[in-house]
């Protein structure tokens, strides 16, 4: 009998243009650093050394905050809305037309396959810009409350699993509302945000509107600690928003924080169990599970629990695993050799914990940092593989007999960003959702993102929305609120 | 795989697949049904009981399977299993005698200019054609198909529809492409169209008591919602059906990737069940390579690639074989050459 294997079908990397290393983006050029040092950035899936990127010194912050500044009190702060907006299009406009080379990049720095970079990361960062334009003329209509102004200098901090679009989901609503940015990008992932600083130049926007310095967490705490930052957005770990929100008590800053997860998808008797299946192969293996919002607990109702698992494993053995740049990978590599520790730290901690384990058996390549897609099955609240973000492709299994149980374990967990719903019944879709204490809740599909939607968590998934209304009111100030 | 056909003609099943067998289909589903009497009662629960489809879910798991980008080696290797694949089909009105010898002379020599081009797995005609057909195509191992059962819309009483069937297999046809009753499936009458399939399956074996093997159309065009054409699934299957097929080809939306998609999840479940196969057929709107390639993704990441086989999996076309050929020929001599340098046997009238 025939088999159908698939030849490879690697995107070319001719798109992307490299430099050997690259200084720090600051009032509308590229500078060198003052007293920073330099770091490599690697390629996770290769190991190769991509470029070399600068390590931020505060005296190099203090510069970009002061070059922010100086663009909102000069030009961008009293800019017309309107203006604003064709400013935003433009960057928009840009990054559908450069989208090849952003999606190259992106899986060449990250890891992530580059059908997730070319059909989710980069569209979606798109349509941020596109939609935040919309409003930059509007934003007296969008219900903010009576005359909503700009903060000033915003401080933003993204982290590594989207690393473009994280970029987009701060800039476009900070400038659209008229701040000005100092972002960071992840230490791991600096390339995308580089490259977005040359679409700035080609847009032209006006000098210090946005400064991108990289870095790692030293960098970040100087831009959390400038006295000049009116305003903090970060994206990434619990235990750093923490740190961050300890930083700025007693301070005038404000700030959002969209922190860990550990998403509870729930599964009810009734659902249409073949896109469940996909649902919760889409919850947990998009972007190999460094996903905040990513569906790692399973809670399935009991009497079906068998039969799904058997379905679930079923289609994970036809998940491909490799090469990023090849258009058929559909889970690619981890994106680091840190998070690939812990995530092999936290699995075996589940293994010895009791619950049990299984893997998809695929073949890794033999260089990067790689790990299969695993599914514990038997897992119980108390287990650290059911509390604990993994932040890897690993779903825990648990059980539930009744709604209400369902809720209870689903709640049950320090953290609040998202959860999935999955039934036929549409009554039990919007008593769950009124049940779940989760910022986003999902009802028969998972992981979808939208720049209209406002995305934000509950509880240690950290405070203030993304996206939407609900995002733009993060990044003004307005007479109700002050 | 005696129980299909004596014929050497018929398209050889794997042997190392389970051929559909010539059971029961009553006593089976009383059995699967865990009742002593098949009612339309027992029938209706059992089919509403089968888990429900998500449209947008199956939808964007179709449309992410056509994202595969199959290149080179699985390229061509893709092109000649849907080849191999095709129920040439011609069902116009208007078919002559010279129209299905010209439409076989295809099939026996797809590319004129590459003898190692595999032939299509059958031709298939109205049941009139089907002597005509078997007579031009010889001892070839290309198999006849003849729709039959008042096709395309089926609205005929059963003994129109079961002389029909015969009268095909009498001439010689390997395979019949049976209708099903779609007034029926849509007001309820569900044993009503598992009585029309499994009486069209008996009607299906020889005076030797060999078979031809049975396509179910279920006409997914006119059942509109995935959870219809899940439901006519199992139902043709539990009927006795060797085959599940989308369409007539008269009826659009005719073969979508999200319904085969469906078929297939049904399929390879029926298997999990009893331990039998059961084919699919695509038919109709399939006229590319792209398109092809896409369903052959599906056929392997659903079903999975014991389906991938002539025995198992067919494409319902016409103008589908010469789009393959002019792909293959590109691959061949690394250009694409153009409608002239492919032979075409059915040509509009008009």
């Amino acid at each position: 009998m025939a088999k159908f294997e698939y030849a490879p079908a690697p995107e070319s990397r001719a798109v992307v243009d490299l430099a050997p290393s690259y200084g720090l983006f600051i009032n509308g050029e590229f500078t060198e650093s003052q007293g920073g040092s330099a770091f490599k950035t690697v390629n996770p899936a290769t190991e190769e050394v991509l470029s070399e990127v600068t390590d931020a010194s505060a005296a190099d912050v203090d510069r970009a905050v002061a070059a922010a500044r100086r663009a909102y009190n000069g030009v961008w702060g009293r800019m017309s809305g309107a203006d604003r907006g064709k400013y935003l299009f433009r960057i928009a406009r840009i990054l559908q037309e450069r989208a090849r080379e952003f999606a190259v990049l992106e899986t060449l720095d990250n890891g992530k396959p580059i059908k997730e970079s070319r059909d989710v990361d980069v569209p979606l960062a798109a349509a941020h810009f596109f939609y935040h334009a919309g409003w930059a003329d509007k934003l007296e209509y969008a219900g903010l409350g009576t005359n909503p102004r700009a903060h000033g200098v915003v401080g933003q901090v993204i982290p590594w699993n989207f690393p473009l679009l994280m970029l987009a989901w701060k800039i476009a609503p900070a400038l659209a509302t008229g701040n000005t940015v100092v972002l960071k990008p992840a230490e791991t992932t600096p390339l995308t945000a580089l490259l977005f600083a040359d679409v700035v130049q080609q847009a032209d926007l006006p000098p210090g509107v946005v400064n991108i310095v990289t870095g790692a967490g030293a960098t970040g705490q100087a831009i959390v600690d400038h006295p000049d930052i009116d305003k903090l957005a970060f994206t990434g770990s619990t235990g750093v928003g923490k740190m961050i929100a300890r930083s700025i008590a007693g301070t005038r800053k404000k700030a959002t924080l969209e922190l860990g997860g550990k998403a509870a998808n729930i599964i009810f008797e009734d659902a249409a169990i073949d896109q469940a299946v996909e649902g919760i192969v889409n919850g947990i293996f998009f972007n190999q599970g460094h996903v905040c919002c990513a569906g790692s607990r399973l809670l399935v109702q009991e009497n079906i629990a068998e039969d799904l698992e058997r379905r679930l494993k079923r289609r994970l053995q036809t998940l491909r695993v490799g090469d990023p740049l090849d258009k058929n990978t559909d889970v690619g590599a981890i994106n680091s050799k840190a998070q690939l520790s812990r995530i092999t730290e936290l699995t075996a901690a589940g293994e010895a914990e009791g619950a049990e384990r299984w893997d998809n058996g695929c073949e890794l390549p033999a260089k990067g940092f790689w790990f299969r897609p695993t599914v514990f099955t038997g897992v119980s609240q108390g287990h650290r593989i059911a509390q604990e973000e993994i932040f890897g492709p690993v779903l825990s299994v648990l059980t539930f007999r009744t709604p209400q149980e369902a809720v209870a374990k689903a709640n049950n967990t320090p953290y609040g960003l998202s959860a999935g719903v999955w039934t036929e019944k549409g009554s039990r879709i919007l008593w769950m959702a009124d049940q779940l204490r989760a910022g986003v809740v999902w009802a028969n599909t998972f992981n979808k993102f939208d720049p209209t939607s406002p995305f934000g968590g509950y509880k240690e998934s950290g405070y203030g929305r993304e996206g939407g209304r609900h995002g733009l009111s993060a990044y003004v100030t307005t007479e109700s609120n002050g | 795989m005696k129980s299909i056909s004596p014929a050497v003609r018929v398209v050889a099943a794997p042997s190392d697949s389970t051929s559909a067998p010539s059971v029961d289909p009553t006593g089976r589903a009383r059995d699967l049904l865990g009742v002593s009497r098949l009612t339309n009662s027992a029938l209706t629960s059992w089919l509403h009981g089968l888990p429900g489809v998500d449209q947008v879910g199956c939808e964007g798991r179709a449309a992410g399977l056509g994202t595969r980008s199959i290149k080179t080696t699985s390229k061509a290797f893709a092109i000649d299993m849907a080849i191999s694949m095709i129920d040439l089909t011609t069902l116009e009105g208007a078919d002559t005698a010279g129209k299905v010898r010209g439409l076989a002379a295809k099939a026996l020599h797809p590319d004129p200019s590459d003898p190692s081009t595999p032939s299509p797995a059958a031709v298939c005609v109205y049941g009139d054609m089907v002597a005509t057909a078997r007579a031009a195509l010889g001892d070839s191992p290309i198999n006849v198909a003849a729709v039959a059962t008042a096709f395309p819309s089926g609205r005929a009483l059963m003994p129109v529809k079961l002389a029909d069937t015969r009268d095909a297999i009498a001439a010689g046809a390997d395979e019949i492409d049976m209708v099903i009753d779609r007034g029926a499936f849509l007001s309820g009458d569900y044993l009503g169209v598992f009585r029309e399939i499994a009486q069209v399956a008996e009607a299906c074996v020889r005076e030797d008591g060999s078979r031809a093997r049975l396509k179910v159309i279920m006409e997914t065009g006119e059942l509109v919602t995935y959870d219809n054409v899940r439901r006519a699934s199992w139902l043709s299957m539990l009927a006795g059906g060797d085959f599940i097929k989308t369409s007539t080809g008269k009826v659009s939306p005719a073969a979508t990737l999200p319904v085969t998609l469906i078929m297939l999840e049904a399929v390879r479940d029926w298997r999990d069940l009893t331990g039998e196969m059961v084919g699919v057929k695509p038919a109709g709107g399939i006229r590319t390579s792209k398109d092809a390639i896409k369903f052959l993704v599906t056929v392997s990441e659903i079903a999975g690639d014991d389906w991938l086989d002539p025995f198992w999996f067919r494409f319902g076309a016409s103008s589908l074989l010469n789009d393959l050929l002019l792909q293959r020929q590109r691959m061949r001599i690394g250009a694409y050459s153009g409608p002239d340098y492919v032979t075409d046997d059915s040509p509009s009238l008009y």
